[in-house]
């Protein structure tokens, strides 16, 4: 950090005083000359956080993906199968027993399982040969997905957000002041901040496995060197099973979040694989801090963008990936 | 020999009475949004189709429709993609396409290019399809996304009391023609909309939208369908969002409200305009669902058939009724059809059904309010039958034309 002051001063001078501003838009009663040029406070608040908690629900999605890639190097395009897949053994869970905790469990040991699977009978048996796990997994996606449109239809599904979680709650951030001198402030969905949080805790948490734990340890070994960490002895197939299981088993988990705040049926599977393709792209492949911050920024330019500049939403996300393939090609923050 | 000669004739005889029974098959290729943000929509589009079948029977005189389905997204090149399969791989004959209002307007200029064939709109409304340079083969026995409307700003100005509205709606043409429809209503009785916020069909997170809801207003509006209606209100419920709520025809309709999950109970109460109503006491109407209900065992259904079901009922009947008035003649670039088409007079579940010079329908508005049957079902109830709802709604030819066509920002919110 104190090196990068050093190297860039005036870079750092300019991120600083734009840090300044934003915490200044979020904390500020904004001036009314501000309010009729870009709109109202509310507005603006609401859509960093939506696209924060969203950026959380990326977050899932594509960490499981990034940590697969960073030690196996297999670009599992079936990711966003296992996501939906997860979606619907959550929302089976919880309309047969009414609770939603036990949809995260069902859902992220079920979907482990098909990772352990794929894992065994899929990618183990083409090690090393990139271009055919990638045909495959895309194989495997279009036959996931017409197994699932079998088996659940078309339709909607939504899993029922418990009642303690539902509806909003006042955050201490003013967005406006009445004339009485009265402050008013944001209301926002509880049920985003929970999951919000909750993805922070495993981004946490695995960071610390990461980089504190003696299975991270041999993790980390592994994404740089696979031949010489299975040299010393370590069972380097059981690292792959376990990791694929956790990957896939945190995309299950993401499809119940997905099927709570909004909603899952075909086609959500491409979306989000895409989704966690450009956060991986951006943050940086097999990087999970790169995951996070990609995913903050995609989630973030998507909901800014639909507020402010509707009609071009869209395009916002795919041009910051390819201002980040221009400049940057190997991701914000990958190591390598 | 003679033994010979005999089993000869049999075959002989066998042979030709074969090629006597052999029957002409008519090609009809349907299409229906079987994939995307429209798949419900589409699936109970085909159950419409499949219980007029039911109903009506395949036989055209001595000819036999045939039926070959291909599946679109909504997108405007989905629908063209499929109709070009449809004729160029499969041959058909006759379309029934499409479903949405964006491939409306594609398929009629696509139909230009085939004008020996017909192409019967399957269910979409966008008002352009036919108001604008229509496709003299293409004919649409459902009214348009404006016409639905008719009926709904006023009794929102005048029984509700709403001044002020706000609409939220999906960025393309159908829900541009519905607005457009509310709009000249409620702003011509004196009523303001003060924001139209649109949406990418597709749109799955809808909180910055619902952040930027205007709290000043009476009601807001929804013109959303499919996923992002269920999306939508999910979010909705979930930020505590308490407004009067005012549906478009797809949002307030069976496919919405037979979702899975409680958020659509925010709809209890919701006005809406519509070409049906679940509720309508109609001897034709009632007919009508319970064949749809005997088509399907309840699980693979909806309680009652959704406005798609009853728009692809309508299309196919009024097709197999046409063809069977020119008993399947097909020649000359098929004109005899197309001529029966014109002229045909349906007597539809939602009401009758005639065309006007741009083959576009005349019919039946239904003006209605969303009740809860007392076991957690969801239906729209009839408030008002409006008959005869023509295109220019009203409007003389002149005036309608000036008005524009609809878009984000047309009409302005004026009389005209």
């Amino acid at each position: 950090m104190t090196g990068f002051v050093e190297r860039h001063p005036i870079w750092s001078l300019i991120i600083l005083l734009i840090m300044a501003f934003l915490a200044w838009l979020i904390f500020a009663v904004w001036p009314p000359g501000l309010e009729e040029a870009i709109g109202r406070k509310k507005v603006f608040l609401s859509a960093v956080f939506n696209g924060i908690t969203l950026g959380g629900l990326y977050f899932l999605v594509a960490s499981g993906f990034t940590l697969i890639f960073g030690l196996m190097r297999n670009v599992n395009l079936a990711h966003g199968s296992l996501y939906l897949f997860g979606g619907y053994v959550g929302y089976g869970i919880s309309a047969a027993t009414g609770s939603w905790i036990l949809a995260f469990i069902a859902a992220f040991i079920v979907v482990a399982i098909i990772g352990v699977l794929l894992q065994l009978l899929v990618f183990r048996r083409m090690e090393g040969q990139d271009l055919r796990q990638t045909m495959v997994t895309i194989g495997l996606s279009i036959v996931f997905a017409d197994l699932m449109l079998w088996a659940f239809g078309g339709d909607f599904y939504q899993i029922q957000t418990p009642a303690w979680l539902i509806g909003p709650v006042q955050l201490p951030l003013m967005t406006a002041m009445k004339s009485s001198g009265e402050a008013v402030f944001l209301q926002y969905p509880l049920v985003r901040l929970v999951i919000f949080c909750g993805s922070v805790v495993i981004g946490i948490l695995m960071w610390l496995a990461l980089n504190r734990t003696r299975v991270g340890m041999i993790v980390r070994a592994g994404v740089d060197d696979r031949e010489i960490l299975a040299a010393t002895g370590v069972q380097i197939q059981l690292v792959f099973v376990l990791v694929f299981a956790f990957g896939a088993g945190l995309a299950g988990i993401a499809g119940v979040v997905g099927g709570t705040f909004q909603s899952i049926s075909p086609g959500e599977d491409t979306r989000f694989l895409l989704a966690s393709l450009v956060v991986v792209i951006v943050g940086g492949m097999g990087s999970i801090p790169g995951a996070a911050l990609g995913a903050i920024i995609i989630g973030l330019a998507e909901q800014l963008g639909s507020v402010y500049i509707p009609t071009y939403a869209i395009v916002v996300t795919f041009l910051i990936m390819v201002l980040v393939l221009a400049l940057r090609p190997q991701g914000l923050l990958a190591r390598r | 020999m003679h033994m010979r000669r005999v089993g000869f004739a049999v075959v002989t005889a066998l042979l030709l009475s074969s090629t006597a029974y052999a029957q002409e098959k008519i090609k009809v290729g349907v299409t229906a949004t079987l994939e995307g943000t429209y798949t419900v929509l589409g699936e109970d589009g085909m159950r419409g189709h499949v219980t007029a079948l039911n109903v009506l029977g395949k036989k055209i005189g001595d000819k036999e429709l045939e039926f070959v389905v291909a599946s679109t997204d909504a997108t405007p090149d989905s629908a063209v993609r499929a109709v070009r399969k449809l004729i160029e791989q499969d041959k058909v004959q006759i379309l029934l396409s499409p479903l949405s209002g964006d491939e409306g307007i594609a398929v009629k200029n696509f139909a230009k290019t085939h004008p020996e064939l017909t192409f019967v709109n399957a269910a979409s409304g966008a008002q352009e399809t036919t108001y604008v340079d229509p496709a003299p083969n293409f004919f649409r026995f459902n009214m348009d996304g404006a016409q639905w409307q008719v009926g709904l700003g006023k009794y929102a100005y005048e029984t509700k009391g709403y001044r002020k509205i706000a609409t939220v709606g999906e960025d393309y043409s159908f829900i541009y023609t519905q607005v457009f429809g509310l709009a000249l209503e409620f702003c011509g009785l004196g009523g303001k909309i003060s924001s139209r916020q649109w949406v990418p069909l597709g749109t799955k997170d809808f909180a910055s939208v619902i952040a930027a809801l205007p709290d000043d207003v009476d009601a807001i509006y929804l013109g959303l369908g499919g996923a992002d209606a269920v999306n939508f209100l999910n979010q909705y419920q979930q930020a505590g969002g308490k407004a009067h709520l005012m549906g478009g025809s797809i949002m307030i309709d069976q496919t919405i409200l037979s979702s899975k999950g409680n958020a659509k109970n925010a709809l209890i109460g919701t006005i809406a305009a519509s070409g049906q109503a679940d509720t309508w006491e109609d001897p034709r109407w009632q007919k009508f669902v319970k064949a749809y209900q005997d088509s399907f065992p309840p699980e693979k259904r909806f309680p009652s058939p959704s406005l798609l079901a009853t728009n692809y009922y309508g299309s196919t009947m009024a097709l197999i009724l046409a063809l069977r008035e020119v008993n399947g003649d097909l020649s000359d670039n098929q004109s005899k059809l197309k001529a029966a088409l014109a002229k045909i007079e349906i007597d539809a579940p939602n009401g009758k059904i005639k065309l006007d010079s741009n083959r576009q329908a005349i019919g039946t508005n239904f003006v209605t309010e969303v009740v809860d049957d007392g076991k957690g079902a969801l239906f729209s109830k009839v408030v008002k039958v409006i008959p005869d709802v023509n295109q220019t709604l009203g409007y003389d030819a002149a005036t309608f034309a000036k008005i524009g066509l609809p878009s984000r920002t047309v009409p302005e919110c004026k009389k005209y």
